[in-house]
Formats: C-alpha cells, sequence, structure tokens
C-alpha cells in the first residue's frame, strides 16, 4: 500500500520537477535572446533549417486542404443553395484554425522532432558538455538561435498556409464545380475581417510557434544521453507538441472568438 | 562562402514569402481594401424596431453602400432604437429630407438601411437625424396580419352563408 503511494508520489513529483525545469530553460532561452543580436548569422542558419526546409510540406498541405475544403463545403452549401459563400466558409476556416493549428502539428512532425534529435544527439556525444568546458553556454550558443527561429517560422509558414489554401479553394470552388470567381472573392472580402479573423490567426500561429519549440528544444535538451533516450525524446516532442497546440487552440479559441 | 549566401538568399526569400501570404490574406482576403479608411460623417435615426439590424451593416443608397451602421443605442424616453450611421465622406451630398428604411438582402440575408434621397436642397451635415424612417419588416407581424385577414375572411363567409 505504502509502495504504491510512494510510486504515486514519485511520478508526481518527477512531471513537477520535469516542469521545472522546462520554465528554467524557458528562462535561459528569454535571457539568452540578448546575446544573439550581435551574431545574426546564427539565427539565419536556424531559420533556413526550421523554415525554408518546411515550405514544401507547408505549401502542398495547405494546397490540398484548401482544395478538399473547397469540395467538402460546396457540398454541404449547395443544399441550402449559398454556393456563393464558398469563399467565406473556406478562408474562415483555414484563417481562424486550420492555417495556424495544422501548420503547428506539421512544424512539430517536420522541424520540432529535427530539433530534439539534434540537441539530444549533441548531448549524448557529449558537444553540448564540450560547449560548457570551453566556457560557452550551450543554452545561449545552440538553443537560442533555434527558439528564435521557430518563433519567427512558426507564423511565417501559418500565413502561407492559409493564402494557398484559399488559392487552392479558387481552383476547386470557380475552376471545377463553377462558383462564380466574382462572388468568390467579394463574399470573402466582405466577411473576413482583419482584425478579428487575421490579425487572431497570426497572434495563434505566434503562441504554438513558441509552445512548439520550446517543447522541441526542452525534450532535446532534458533527454537520456542514450540512443533509447534520444528515440524517447523525439516521440514525446511530436505527442506534447499535439497535445499542447489542440489544448491551447482551444483555450485560444474561446478567448477570441467566445463572446 | 558560397554555401552561405545560398542560404541567406534562401532565408531572404523565406521571409519575403511569409509577409507576401501575409499581405495576400490582408488585402485580397479580409476587409481590409473595402472598408472606408474611417473618414466620414456620422449621422443619426430613430427607428420604432430595427430588427436585427447589427453594427458594420451596411448602409447603401440605389443599391450603392456609401457607409456603415457605427453604433446602435436605445432611447428609454421615447422607446426607439437610435441607429448611427457613418457615412464616407465623398458621399456629402444627402439631402436633409432623406428617407430611411430597413431592409433585408434576399429572404434570409442581412439587413441593411436603404436611404432615399429627398428633394431639398440643403444637405445632411455632422451628426444630423433623419426625420422620416420605417422599421424593419418582421416576419411574425406579417404571418399574423396575413392569418387574422384570413380568420377575418372566413368568419365573414361563414356569415353569408346564413
Amino acid at each position: 500500500m505504502l509502495d504504491q503511494l510512494a510510486e504515486l508520489g514519485r511520478i508526481v513529483l518527477r512531471a513537477v520537477a520535469g516542469l521545472g525545469r522546462a520554465h528554467l530553460l524557458m528562462l535561459g532561452l528569454l535571457r539568452g535572446l540578448r546575446d544573439l543580436f550581435p551574431r545574426p548569422l546564427l539565427l539565419v542558419h536556424q531559420l533556413y533549417s526550421v523554415g525554408v526546409l518546411s515550405i514544401l510540406i507547408i505549401t502542398v498541405s495547405g494546397l490540398f486542404v484548401g482544395m478538399v475544403l473547397g469540395l467538402q463545403g460546396h457540398y454541404v452549401l449547395s443544399k441550402f443553395g449559398a454556393t456563393q459563400t464558398l469563399g467565406v466558409m473556406v478562408a474562415a476556416s483555414l484563417v481562424r484554425e486550420l492555417g495556424p493549428v495544422v501548420t503547428a502539428l506539421l512544424f512539430a512532425g517536420r522541424a520540432g522532432s529535427a530539433l530534439t534529435a539534434e540537441i539530444g544527439l549533441m548531448k549524448a556525444t557529449e558537444q553540448l558538455s564540450g560547449l560548457e568546458m570551453m566556457a560557452v553556454d550551450p543554452v545561449k550558443r545552440v538553443l537560442t538561435p533555434r527558439f528564435l527561429a521557430g518563433f519567427i517560422a512558426m507564423p511565417l509558414l501559418a500565413s502561407m498556409f492559409s493564402a494557398i489554401g484559399v488559392v487552392g479553394g479558387y481552383f476547386v470552388g470557380v475552376g471545377l464545380l463553377g462558383v462564380d470567381s466574382g462572388a468568390y472573392w467579394s463574399q470573402m472580402q466582405a466577411n473576413i475581417d482583419l482584425h478579428e479573423d487575421v490579425y487572431n490567426g497570426v497572434i495563434k500561429s505566434l503562441v504554438f510557434g513558441f509552445v512548439c519549440t520550446w517543447i522541441a528544444l526542452f525534450q532535446g535538451y532534458d533527454c537520456m544521453p542514450t540512443s533509447e533516450g534520444v528515440s524517447r525524446a523525439t516521440t514525446r516532442t511530436v505527442v506534447h507538441s499535439a497535445l499542447a497546440v489542440l489544448g491551447l487552440d482551444f483555450i485560444l479559441t474561446a478567448l477570441m472568438f467566445g463572446k | 562562402m558560397f554555401r552561405m549566401k545560398t542560404i541567406e538568399i534562401m532565408v531572404g526569400a523565406f521571409m519575403a514569402m511569409g509577409i507576401l501570404a501575409l499581405f495576400f490574406l490582408a488585402l485580397q482576403v479580409s476587409n481590409l481594401s473595402t472598408t472606408s479608411n474611417g473618414e466620414g460623417y456620422v449621422i443619426s435615426a430613430r427607428f420604432d424596431n430595427i430588427g436585427s439590424l447589427k453594427v458594420k451593416a451596411a448602409v447603401s443608397m440605389s443599391g450603392v453602400r456609401i457607409g456603415r451602421v457605427s453604433e446602435i443605442s436605445f432611447d428609454d424616453g421615447s422607446y426607439e432604437a437610435v441607429v448611427r450611421m457613418t457615412i464616407d465622406k465623398k458621399f456629402s451630398k444627402i439631402p436633409d429630407d432623406t428617407f430611411a428604411k430597413i431592409y433585408t438582402a434576399g429572404l434570409l440575408g442581412e439587413q441593411y438601411i436603404g436611404l432615399e434621397a429627398g428633394g431639398s436642397d440643403t444637405y445632411m451635415a455632422d451628426g444630423g437625424a433623419i426625420g422620416m424612417t420605417q422599421s424593419a419588416l418582421v416576419l411574425e407581424e406579417i404571418i399574423g396580419q396575413v392569418l387574422f385577414s384570413k380568420a377575418s375572411e372566413g368568419a365573414k363567409n361563414a356569415e353569408g352563408a346564413k
């Protein structure tokens, strides 16, 4: 009986300790931002691996999500004779929800897992300890540029996703299903609000960028320095990021649109 | 060194593409290009019943949108709805005996305010009030009237048959 109680206590304590280390790392990352400004090249390299290399998967997914939205939206809207509002449906669902959320999920799978594996291997091969031996803070030198790169790249990728998705919906709706081209754009412009919809979508993707990169870096930095530990940490990155994104999305949506 | 240069170029292209996408969303998808830049003048009108008119609904004249509803309030002295609307600056020649009516776009569509110009030579100024208004059509009231007239018709017919 006491053993089981102790086991439960150990699990809770370990979780709390992990949360504490994660927040200490976040403090270190935020403090390291100041030292990043004199050396922007570090950031450029990370923007390349986190942002540029993710463009392909983001744009292709955005195009197909937009096209599917066009098809499915047309099916439902045609039952009410409201196919002119297809543009509103496609743009609203992309800009408000699918853009930020799907981009964040893809980002966690494409860039987050790579970040974790990279940093985990650096730890396993004792490169991080090597840096520390040379009196270089690995959080400032290795982790902070990656963190800022993820934070910057996410909203840009989400905007690309939404923009390409709207064009994909246009191809299917106007090109394939015969919705009027003028109605597609004018209804969209009349009903999508810059502040209400577009800005809130950007805010969402900023939050997701922060959280996803933070989780990926923490899992890499905190992993067991073995090959098994790295593989576990990579899995945890994807799982935790997905859960955090979907949970936060509900909270943000309730705060932004719940009135 | 060449490799570094290509990476820099690609990162630059990435940033440009992202910002371009954001501009596309702002200009082509949202209403930034269709909303006026906030310049205009405010006129008000009092209605007995505004139906489901909402703030930001269109104000149109001959079917052309010339402004938007900026505020809706309730006057608890006269029990009337007070609708304030912002008219674009360039439409400055609205006669002061203009007639305001609440229309519905389509059978179940959004409600908007239609203005019909009067014949006066003096024009509405900032803060002016429209004197003549007609309330929104409320579907239930129309149905009630039709039912009532049908019922009284039926009663009359029954009396005639006696």
